[in-house]
């Protein structure tokens, strides 16, 4: 229906962020996907975590590759720049312009075909080089555009709609995230938002490779009977373990909580992530762990979500590489061309 | 027999064995006669092989300057026992053969028409060396000392030129000037010397520089403003962004900080590469990759995003020779159609074709500049023979009041002003829209860059006049480019001539001396060599103007030739093809034979014709 424009007025008392903008202010065109696609409900929750956070929503860059989950960026953030780039190559384009300016928030949206199957390794690498970025992955386990083929994280023995039986290993991205370097991983449900728009809005402020795997159900080839990435599954075997609380203040928390239900973790930016853990045992900064426990929990058909891992002191590229603050695209000659003098002493060393 | 004589005018070929040292070596030996003011012209040979693998590595004496491969070699230095069969074959009748006599060869193993020169280089190192790696390496600063006394090379300026290499090194100076001074003082004590080839001084160098056109386009890139270099390694372009690395750590540390005005990512592969590229561009970074043919198939699709979304950025393919891995260590122009059209769908690419390390220097930073202004791929297109091979070329230059293009801009301030915005808006009638940065302005000018059709104002559109509108302003575009990138240079023959002859790149300097050796041959040809793509309106003008236009490639299908044909709608018969695509750089010698050849049929049938 993007023939119909949406309307730009809003009610005057709409509640506006510490930025001045109202919720509506972050939405984009309509969207086109089919009713009650999980991926309108990501980009709803895109919108609340970045308005709850008052960022400006022209200084976000939102990048996709091809597909349904790729349209989406064009639904979220009207007023950013959005680039819908090839399939599965999202990250390195991101990663080309999250060196350009530093000082964008980088937004990355991708599907289960678009970073599991053809850009599976563009999505291992970036995480490998700690791209300043939030990697979102909405995961139907299908191929939504071309009509309902398996795609790589179909889980064995899951049925397609035609009631063909996957015979493929499934491929799980958020276990891959953490091997492959990821300092945040997520793994959350487009039916939560609850948990799910406190989880973008730690991812955002995270600074590193944040990942995201969100199952996101596809009503059209993907929600029925003997999948394992349906409404009603997910549902069913939804293993959250913790709730996620984000705190603006940067000032030290001194609330106690009962002994083992809640843990506080300080990101590099000074805020504080409240995890209320759901499953007292989890412990979401420690890495092995973190990787045992989701692969246990998959071998009994269970979707561990929440927040399944954070490396608070993590670093990204720009640090890696020593870069300057000031954004490449706002050097000009003076700062990069070393002139003619130079010049002339090179010259005469090689002759 | 007729032994050679010739002063500052001959080919000396090293056959040498892969990792053995040989080429720092070999590079003094060239360079000493650069010091003496004799022009020299080297060039590497080697395989897709790091240790024990043969390598070859030929110098090119000649005081007129001509340094293009001559073909033939007057002199061979056979340090390499693998390829003496062959190598010996190769060596002019008059010929020199220099070689380690340490083990006696039987007498089959020699040729009689040439002069042959021993010397125990194996036994003198072993005498004086006990350290294995020791007698390797100074076997071959004795062979230098040798030729020295051999060709009358000013000894002086070899040890200068040890002097400046291990300035700061001591420990290793002397032992270099005694292994020099041990080859030249038993070739004075042991051999006739001189031998019939000499170097003599000359002052035909002049402020030349000696560099290889991988750093000279890596620098290029330093001081065209690029900030971002994505690449993946690649054989022969991988010391490009090597040297744009070694020159950006040293022009590009902020001196207080510490911290990089640039960015260089080693990419998982070419996809990745160019996708960072494209990202960086799309961001208003200046960005570039190196790469080679195969890299540049891996890259089309994004190539195609990259101009159907009008993203800058600039590709420096530094061709080997083709198809599929190919010759990875040889020389070609064969990648020419594969950029010019590179993707799928309706397409066209700037292409530009530097001549040497200077021009490789230029047309790095003049492709930023066009990159942002036509906000679209260009490539620069040079090759092995220019990019790895150290090459007497003009000095560096660079204008101080030279400003870079960014292109246009549509800034906040013009946005606050009420400027109308369309991203894929043609304002001007050059078919180059105005672009954003992204997080220019709160809500204006905001857009969405994609792959599929649109229009003017960035919106998914599959209606036909949208699309029309957006292909048909890219045409205009790239018509509007003709004009932007460096033009044809024209070299007219003395005498008037019905013949003209088009090459480019790595052709110059061969044609260069090929323009003489045809006029003295009784035919004269006019000459334009192409410096870009799209074609100037010089180029279609040049060919009207001749009767028959050869074109000079290395390749075997004649691909500029093609695009002539299909961009410019020449007839066939009108251009013809002359084709060098063994993988070894063309020559002057080959040129002339095969114009000559080719007139000369040409001539029998306006004969026949008139007879008729």
């Amino acid at each position: 229906m993007t023939y119909i424009a949406k309307p730009k007025l809003h009610h005057p008392a709409l509640q506006t962020n510490a930025v001045g903008f109202t919720r509506r202010d972050y939405e984009g065109r309509i969207s086109t996907l089919c009713a009650g696609c999980g991926h309108d409900s990501i980009s709803a929750s895109i919108i609340q975590a970045c308005w709850e956070l008052s960022i400006e929503p022209h200084r976000v860059a939102k990048l996709s590759g091809i597909g349904c989950s790729s349209k989406t960026p064009d639904y979220f953030l009207g007023n950013s720049h959005g680039f819908n780039t090839v399939h599965g190559r999202m990250p390195s384009v991101l990663t080309g312009a999250n060196l350009a300016n530093r000082d964008l928030l980088y937004l990355g949206v991708s599907g289960d075909g678009d970073s599991a199957s053809i850009g599976l390794g563009q999505f291992a690498h970036a995480m490998r080089r700690a791209v300043n970025m939030v990697y979102i992955l909405e995961n139907n386990g299908v191929y939504g555009l071309t009509k309902g083929q398996f795609s790589a994280t179909a889980d064995k023995g899951s049925a397609s709609k035609k009631g063909v039986a996957n015979a493929d290993s499934p491929l799980d991205t958020a276990s891959l995230a953490l091997l492959m370097g990821a300092s945040f991983v997520g793994r959350s449900f487009s039916g939560d938002k609850a948990q799910l728009v406190p989880l973008i809005k730690a991812a955002i402020n995270h600074r590193g490779a944040a990942f995201i795997d969100i199952v996101s159900p596809c009503v059209a080839f993907n929600n029925h009977p003997g999948s394992t990435k349906s409404y009603d599954y997910v549902r069913a075997h939804n293993e959250a373990v913790n709730r996620l609380d984000i705190i603006e203040g940067r000032d030290e928390i001194t609330t106690d909580y009962a002994a083992g239900t809640s843990v506080h973790v300080q990101q590099h930016d000074g805020t504080w992530l409240r995890l209320h853990k759901v499953d007292t045992s989890y412990d979401a900064t420690n890495k092995i762990a973190a990787m045992n426990y989701i692969q246990e929990h998959q071998a009994r058909g269970e979707v561990v979500t929440g927040l399944l891992y954070v490396d608070p002191k993590a670093e990204e590229l720009h640090a890696n590489i020593n870069t300057v603050v000031t954004p490449f695209n706002k050097l000009g000659e003076k700062e990069l061309c070393p002139g003619s003098a130079a010049l002339a002493k090179l010259n005469a060393s090689m002759r | 027999m007729n032994s050679i004589t010739a002063v500052n005018d001959f080919v000396i070929k090293f056959a040498n064995i892969n990792g053995s040292g040989s080429a720092s070596a070999n590079e003094l030996f060239a360079k000493s006669i650069l010091r003496m003011g004799v022009p020299v012209s080297p060039r590497n040979i080697f395989p897709s092989n790091i240790q024990g693998l043969p390598t070859w590595y030929e110098v090119r004496v000649n005081e007129r300057g001509w340094l293009g491969r001559r073909g033939g070699v007057d002199m061979l230095v056979a340090m390499n026992p693998q390829t003496w069969d062959a190598d010996l074959k190769e060596i002019e009748p008059g010929g020199y053969l220099f070689y380690d006599n340490s083990k006696p060869l039987p007498a089959s193993k020699f040729r009689t028409d040439i002069n042959v020169i021993g010397m125990p280089l194996t036994e003198l190192c072993n005498a004086t060396y006990s350290d294995p790696r020791q007698r390797q390496l100074f076997k071959n600063i004795i062979y230098v000392g040798a030729l020295s006394a051999l060709l009358e090379i000013d000894p002086d300026a070899i040890a200068t030129l040890i002097g400046e290499q291990y300035k700061g090194k001591e420990k290793l100076l002397a032992p270099n000037l005694n292994a020099l001074k041990m080859g030249r003082d038993w070739v004075i004590e042991n051999l006739p010397h001189p031998i019939g080839l000499r170097v003599q001084k000359a002052d035909n160098v002049g402020d030349r520089i000696f560099v290889d056109g991988n750093a000279a386009a890596g620098l290029g890139c330093v001081y065209g403003g690029a900030t971002v270099c994505a690449w993946y390694p690649i054989t022969p372009s991988s010391s490009l962004a090597e040297a744009f690395q070694k020159y950006c750590a040293k022009f590009r540390v902020d001196p207080e900080t510490g911290q990089h005005r640039y960015a260089i990512i080693q990419a998982e592969d070419e996809l990745a590469s160019i996708g960072m590229v494209i990202g960086a561009g799309w961001n208003g970074a200046r960005a570039f990759t190196a790469t080679s043919g195969p890299g540049v198939s891996l890259m089309s699709e994004f190539i195609g995003l990259a101009y159907f979304a009008e993203i800058p950025m600039t590709i420096i393919n530094v061709q080997r020779g083709g198809p599929s891995t190919g010759m990875p260590t040889r020389t070609q122009q064969a990648d020419v159609l594969a950029c010019a059209y590179a993707s799928h769908g309706d397409t066209k690419h700037v292409l530009l074709f530097p001549e040497d390390p200077h021009e490789c220097f230029l047309h790095a930073a003049a492709a930023l500049d066009l990159a942002d202004r036509l906000q679209t791929p260009v490539f620069v297109m040079t090759d092995l023979d220019i990019g790895m091979n150290q090459r007497l070329t003009k000095p560096f230059e660079w204008d101080d009041s030279r400003h870079y293009d960014r292109g246009k801009i549509m800034t906040a301030e013009m946005l606050d002003a009420g400027t109308q915005f369309g991203r894929y808006l043609d304002v001007d009638g050059d078919g180059i829209p105005f672009r954003t940065y992204p997080g220019t302005h709160p809500d204006k000018g905001g857009y969405f860059t994609r792959g599929t059709t649109k229009n003017a104002y960035a919106t998914y559109s599959e209606a036909g006049p949208d699309y029309i509108y957006n292909v048909t302003r890219l045409l205009r575009k790239f018509d509007t480019a003709k004009n932007l990138v460096p033009q044809p240079v024209l070299t007219k023959s003395a005498a008037p001539t019905r013949y003209g002859v088009i090459y480019y790149g790595s052709t110059s300097p061969a044609m260069a001396e090929a323009f003489e050796a045809l006029a003295a041959a009784g035919v004269p040809v006019d000459g334009l060599r192409l410096q870009a793509f799209p074609f100037s309106d010089v180029v279609a003008d040049f060919i009207a103007e001749h009767e028959q236009v050869f074109v000079v490639e290395q390749n075997r299908d004649g691909q500029v030739r093609s695009l002539l044909v299909n961009e410019l709608g020449v007839d066939p018969a009108h251009v013809l093809p002359v084709l060098h695509y063994d993988g070894t750089p063309i020559t002057a010698r080959f040129i002339t034979r095969e114009i000559s050849t080719l007139t000369r049929a040409l001539d029998a049938q306006t004969i026949k014709d008139k007879v008729a």
